[in-house]
């Protein structure tokens, strides 16, 4: 039994009540209660148990394509004058990071005895990823999306529907991620019994930001064993990843959080400009409050309202962050920053040309963070590669003119 | 004691409560609602304070929200508008609505706030038990207000004592698992759930909400409780013209 990959950091985890320091526990109305009590309570029996592990290891290596390589970038290094690896996720089945975490939480849900699948999706990353996970299994699969990034996410749709999900458009509020997240919540209010909800990054109520932590956990367990093997020793100075809410930045950093001399640095999706009122930055422009099932860091109103972010990244442009994110930030374990629509760009098209590597919008994100960087030394670095920009060609076509 | 708790001591026939969201249809209307609601025989009110992202609400509430969120309503808004509450209205009111809002105004605030103008009770459906009993419940219960807990056709035995524990005012039971606005299924298993809890000789008195909508429902509500709660079906009244003047034709034909 392998309870290593998904042990839990000491300083840094979740307590026996939901809560990251501040942050956490399961602000849910009465109606979700018996759900995500099951959950709760059987997760990790569920998780640590042999089988589990068996069948959760043999599809990230035959189905997922797992280990992801860890590439050194050898013309960004020498740009940016520090030794920079790529964690890529992008070379994972169905493009991204997401898929680590429906294959652990479909076999979650068949342990559960559950038939019906429902799931949010912004960009269509985590839809597909659902979709996909749910035809390889024969479940049902409902992914609710926002009526405008239906629209804005054409090629995504029609996937999760060629993998025989349904794709039900959420028409209330601003028809984005977060109003997707609440519709996805009522049905599962709605269908109390026999379905899951799988939950695309560390937000949500307790046990969710803990368990999908635990499925994505495998990033920087694998990036440890490479690291060691290509340099010798396990842990780079600096790793850093994009965060929309968080599952990629913390599979990146989980198995570091202990290791306190590695710098752990998040970027936020800045859109255009902190300042600009276009922004999805929001440990810039949040506070402490609650949304969708945790108290963690939001963008809102003096009222409590919440503010509808904006990036050009879909996978980013989402009001929170998970709470475990909110401790690393509130703490100063973690560096939170952020960068333009325009710096992930340049970004993008910068790893195209230095790598031969066309990333994700969001994961450009990070990328883009390293102009903002003094590297002292010959520093090794780990940014996560959280998906390939396939998705995203028709912003690149727009935005380049290409 | 409170109003609320006044009432179900006093009160022997089926007590009818409405629920109506704050700043719709119109930013001011709240008091002429609850006034309205008084005269034509509501027992008491609930009056929601708006959210952006209400999970538990169907689309009805969703869209009333919206609009009164559009119209400016916050919560400062909402406690000015309520001063002259007690001036106008005498039946119990409860301000019903989702945490962050609470949390931003500042909890003690709020308590303070709603006693203040005359509030008896708060209903706060994604506030945790948890977090209520170790932060909250001291705030409440100093202020006399009534923290009112949802129960449903799945929540446990042991959990339902344990609510009924930290009640002081009613039990919120839901016809069935369900977002606000649905149709109450009248079927056998709604029966035996609502029979199950009878059974349980509770020692806080027991209202049915959510798909509430008519005399049928109502009555069978009555049946196995203190009485009903309606929500959507007179939010949807309010959404139509001179809705005020209807209000008492509404709730005889909720009551029959
Ligand atoms: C490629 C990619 N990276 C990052 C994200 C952001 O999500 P998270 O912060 O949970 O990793 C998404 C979300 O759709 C994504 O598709």
């Amino acid at each position: 039994m392998n309870r290593e990959f998904i042990k839990s950091s000491v300083n840094w985890g979740v307590n026996d009540k939901g809560y990251y320091g501040d942050f956490g526990g399961a602000y849910i109305p009465e109606m979700l209660y018996p759900n995500v009590e099951e959950l709760r309570t059987k997760y990790l029996d569920i998780i640590y148990d042999p089988s589990f592990q068996e069948s959760f290891h043999k599809l990230l290596k035959d189905y997922v394509g797992r280990p992801s390589p860890l590439f050194l970038a050898g013309r960004l290094s020498e740009k940016y004058g520090a030794r920079i690896f790529l964690k890529r996720e992008d070379l994972n089945h169905t493009g991204a990071h997401k898929i680590n975490n429906t294959v652990g939480q479909i076999l979650l849900a068949q342990r559960l005895g559950k038939k019906r699948i429902i799931a949010e999706t912004g960009a269509g990353q985590h839809g597909v990823a659902t979709a996909t996970v749910c035809a390889l299994m024969g479940l049902e699969c409902v992914v609710y999306m926002g009526e405008i990034d239906i629209q804005r996410q054409a090629p995504n749709v029609a996937r999760m529907k060629m993998m025989g999900a349904t794709v039900v458009p959420a028409t209330s509020g601003s028809k984005t991620l977060k109003d997707a997240t609440n519709e996805a919540m009522r049905d599962w209010i709605n269908n109390p019994v026999d379905t899951h909800y799988i939950i695309g990054s560390v937000v949500g109520p307790h046990p969710y930001p803990d368990m999908v932590a635990r499925f994505q956990a495998i990033i920087s367990e694998e990036t440890k064993a490479q690291l060691k093997e290509q340099t010798g020793s396990e842990n780079p100075n600096i790793v850093m990843a994009c965060v929309g809410g968080g599952s990629n930045a913390i599979g990146m950093f989980y198995h570091f959080l202990d290791d306190e001399d590695v710098r752990l640095i998040a970027i936020e999706a800045a859109g255009l400009g902190v300042e600009s009122g276009e922004s999805a930055a929001t440990t810039a422009l949040g506070k402490e409050g609650v949304l969708h099932g945790s108290r963690s860091i939001l963008m809102q109103t003096n009222d409590g309202q919440v503010v509808e972010p904006y990036s050009i990244s879909a996978g980013l442009d989402y009001p929170g962050i998970g709470p475990q994110h909110a401790h690393l930030f509130k703490t100063g374990r973690g560096e939170y920053v952020s960068a333009t629509d325009d710096e992930a760009m340049d970004a993008g098209r910068l790893l195209a040309e230095l790598e031969g590597i066309i990333p994700a919008i969001e994961s450009a994100h990070a990328l883009a963070h390293l102009d903002k960087m003094k590297f002292k030394g010959n520093e090794t670095v780990v940014i996560c590669l959280s998906g390939r920009g396939d998705k995203d060609l028709d912003n690149y076509m727009k935005h380049f003119n290409l | 004691m409170n109003r609320l708790n006044e009432l179900f001591k006093n009160k022997k026939s089926p007590i009818l409560s409405i629920y109506f969201t704050a700043g719709y249809p119109d930013l001011n209307s709240t008091l002429d609602i609850a006034e309205a609601l008084e005269n034509g025989g509501a027992d008491f009110i609930e009056i929601g304070f708006p959210y952006s992202d209400p999970v538990a609400d169907g689309p009805v509430i969703q869209a009333s929200s919206q609009v009164a969120l559009k119209n400016g309503m916050t919560l400062p808004i909402l406690f000015e508008q309520l001063k002259d509450l007690r001036k106008r209205v005498s039946i119990p009111v409860l301000l019903m609505g989702y945490v962050n809002p609470v949390l931003q105004y500042g909890v003690e605030n709020f308590c303070n706030k709603a006693a203040e103008v005359g509030v008896d009770g708060i209903i706060v459906p994604d506030l945790p038990m948890y977090e209520y009993e170790s932060l909250y419940k001291d705030c409440f219960l100093g202020n006399k207000l009534s923290n009112i807990f949802l129960v449903t056709p799945q929540t446990s035995e042991e959990r339902i004592r344990k609510i009924d524990g930290l009640s002081n005012g009613f039990i919120y039971l839901l016809s069935s698992s369900s977002t606000t606005g649905k149709d109450l299924k009248v079927s056998n298993e709604a029966d035996s759930y609502f029979q199950r809890i009878r059974d349980m000789n509770l020692q806080n008195p027991t209202m049915i909400g959510f798909g509430i909508s008519d005399q049928k429902s109502f009555n069978k509500a009555a049946e196995y409780t203190r009485g009903a709660i309606v929500g959507s079906a007179f939010v949807k009244l309010l959404g139509t013209e001179n809705a005020l003047d209807r209000v008492g034709e509404f709730l005889k034909m909720i009551r029959g």
